[in-house]
């Protein structure tokens, strides 16, 4: 009897070895792909271009070690300049995109009906399956200079001859908010959709305007989100390459074409791969600071949405 | 100085169409100052409606809103001396417990030492005087409930509005928060408007409860009133547990009578509402479990009262002070009678019992349709 129980009980611990065994392995199944995509496609890269940016060439095939690189970037300053264009002007994309994609969400979020919601999340994403040069493609059919508005113009007469729409700064900022808007608008509406509509309401019943309203509770209670779509926003346009080069031309001086360029034209590796760091590093502030400015930390915003 | 009107709320026909349908139909009340006023009714009956309307979230379709004699149509909700505690509360997740109630005053532009000084003050009427820097999240529900009050109360709202607050409550705790509320409502001599599906919520607490159904009121009235003395089948119904019999007027001199039950059962009744029912009627008959008296078969002589009925114990619902007994008649209804078990001697499932009651307490009401 007691021999009987204890076999019982071995084969009871067994099974559960077993069980224990098998959940260790769906586990490690399940996280491999994503192990190995950070590991191959993001960190070793990294590593080898860390160790490239600090090799200086001092003779054909020479190399040393040193920040050279780095100090050439201080230099330069078209380098910086090219830099701090960038991302002055990725903090106005991402403000406008914010501006003009929080009215949205909220219709989206606490307006629009059931299922008027569902159509609108749809005609925001529809532009999201054409790929990014065919809808730069777009906007040059517009506003070039032979271009749909102009053409249209000169017929109605308002404008004598043809206008190049192309090639400047508003075009690039225009093109940019295009694409990267829907980045803000998701996270603005999963925030606001978990908003309780009472909330909104008790604003009002306890004597706010609606500005008050609007800077009181409804902004701080989408912050998280508008932190998450903004970090989002600005990562993307810092480090986009095709809209600025198409709608801006020669002269969008976005800080990706120099990296191009230092790899591309210049066969410059060493000096592509630091400015690569200095983009990434200087972004990685830029949200830092942005962070500690609005309170809020990366685990609650873009963790979250 | 113009005289205080009696009245802080009146409501003079209000009415709300959302489309062809109608959700509150002519509705009129007159709500004295400093009383708790309850309106009751069952899901779906329009009172949420109606009291988004004396908040001002929604315009009525026709009649008049005044709050202190003034007339409030067209006024926007911010602009309305009402204040309102919301079904969940609606406490502002990102501030804490100081910021929630000192919002409505910052809205008015009060200043800081103003607003420190009334917030300190209304928690320390809700007796919560140290929670102010606390986080929202961090509080229980019966706080929460308070500080919902507080965040009303502090800017000396002429009405309260309360939407069902007690609901997401336990039990335990809810039975707690009725008589805190009726003490906080004591306590600022504000008049409170309490919505609310749970019968009895509004009568423990209300000096005035007007029913509800489907859009109308259906009588107003302190609580003993509307238990005692229901006007229609539908507050006879609502109100209260009842057992209910359907039946045709046999006899009748307007205000009492005979009536056959469809189970073939004659009893005497007294018509309710001060009606008159007249023979041949199609009636309703209400009797409450508490006057019915239920006796042992044996002891049927001393069965009191002008109706009778021999039936069996079917099964004991033991309650404490609240303990009932239903009987099976022979005619195979159930019927619910209030009955004391002392733990002794107690009537046992399979007796034969006789029940008896008045009828002053079977009360009668002309059939309106299914309710």
């Amino acid at each position: 009897m007691v021999g009987a129980a204890r076999h019982v009980l071995s084969a009871k611990r067994g099974r559960v070895m077993v069980q224990k065994d098998v959940r260790r392995l769906t586990l490690i199944l399940l996280f491999a792909p994503f192990a190995m995509w950070i590991a191959l496609l993001i960190v070793v890269p990294h590593i080898g271009m860390v160790a490239l940016s600090l090799r200086e060439k001092v003779a054909p095939r020479v190399y040393e070690y040193g920040l050279g690189n780095y100090i050439d970037f201080i230099n330069e300053p078209i380098y910086w300049n090219t830099l701090l264009r960038t991302g002055t002007m990725s903090l106005l994309v991402t403000a406008l995109a914010l501006l003009i994609g929080f009215p949205i969400a909220y219709y989206i979020a606490k307006i629009a009906g059931n299922r008027t919601r569902g159509a609108l999340f749809l005609l925001c994403l529809i532009p999201l399956w054409v790929s990014d040069l065919i809808r730069a493609f777009g906007w040059i059919l517009l506003l070039r200079e032979t271009g749909v508005i102009s053409t249209f113009l000169q017929w109605t007469g308002l404008i004598s001859g043809p206008i190049e729409f192309l090639y400047n700064d508003v075009t690039v900022i225009i093109g940019l908010v295009y694409t990267v808007i829907l980045f803000m608008i998701v996270p603005l509406v999963s925030t606001l959709d978990g908003m309780d509509d009472s909330l909104v309401e008790a604003g009002y019943n306890l004597g706010g305007s609606g500005f008050t309203v609007l800077r009181r509770i409804i902004v701080p209670y989408a912050m998280p989100g508008i932190v998450s779509g903004c970090i989002v926003v600005f990562m993307l346009t810092a480090g986009s390459y095709l809209t600025p080069i198409l709608l801006g031309g020669k002269n969008s001086s976005w800080f990706t074409e120099q990296i191009y360029d230092q790899f591309i034209t210049r066969f410059n590796w060493e000096s592509g791969a630091a400015f690569g760091f200095l983009l990434l590093a200087f972004t990685s502030t830029v949200i830092w600071l942005g962070l500690k400015l609005s309170g809020q930390t990366l685990a609650n915003t873009v963790a979250k949405s | 100085m113009t005289e205080t009107p009696a009245y802080d709320l009146e409501c003079q026909g209000i009415s709300k169409s959302f489309g062809s349908v109608r959700a509150v139909k002519d509705v009129s009340f007159n709500i004295p100052s400093g009383s708790f006023f309850s309106i009751l009714g069952p899901s779906g009956c329009g009172k949420t409606t109606l009291m988004r309307m004396i908040a001002g979230f929604e315009e009525p379709s026709g009649g008049d809103i005044r709050i202190k004699g003034k007339s409030v149509l067209g006024t926007p909700p911010n602009r309305r001396n009402v204040k309102m505690v919301f079904q969940h509360l609606a406490l502002f997740p990102m501030m804490n417990v100081y910021e929630n109630i000192a919002y409505g005053l910052r809205c008015r532009g009060a200043n800081t030492d103003e607003i420190k000084r009334r917030v300190q003050d209304v928690l320390e009427r809700i007796a919560l005087p140290d929670v102010g820097g606390r986080e929202i999240h961090q509080l229980s529900g019966g706080q929460k409930q308070r500080i919902a009050i507080a965040r009303c109360m502090v800017l000396d709202p002429d009405v309260l509005l309360l939407d069902e607050p007690l609901g997401a409550l336990d039990l335990k705790l809810r039975e707690a928060m009725k008589i805190e509320l009726k003490l906080l409502q004591h306590q600022f001599n504000t008049t409170f408007i309490y919505i609310t599906h749970d019968q009895s919520e509004a009568l423990v607490m209300s000096d005035h409860v007007a029913i509800m159904n489907d859009g109308n009121f259906e009588q107003i009235g302190t609580p003993q009133a509307l238990y005692h003395r229901p006007n229609t089948a539908f507050v006879a119904g609502f109100v209260g547990d009842s057992n209910r019999w359907s039946g045709k007027v046999t006899a009748s001199d307007g205000t009492g009578g005979k009536v056959a039950t469809g189970q073939g059962l004659t009893m005497s009744f007294t018509a309710g509402g001060g009606l008159r029912i007249g023979e041949g009627e199609a009636v309703e008959i209400f009797v409450r479990p508490e006057f019915i008296n239920t006796v042992r078969a044996a002891d049927a002589a001393a069965a009191l009262g002008d109706n009778h009925m021999d039936g069996v114990v079917d099964s004991l619902l033991f309650n404490g002070a609240n303990s009932r007994v239903l009987v099976r008649s022979g005619s195979g209804e159930l019927i619910e009678a209030d009955v004391t078990l002392t733990g002794d001697g107690d009537l046992a499932p399979g007796e034969a019992v006789r029940l008896s009651w008045s009828a002053q307490h079977a009360m009668c009401f002309p059939r309106s349709g299914a309710v």
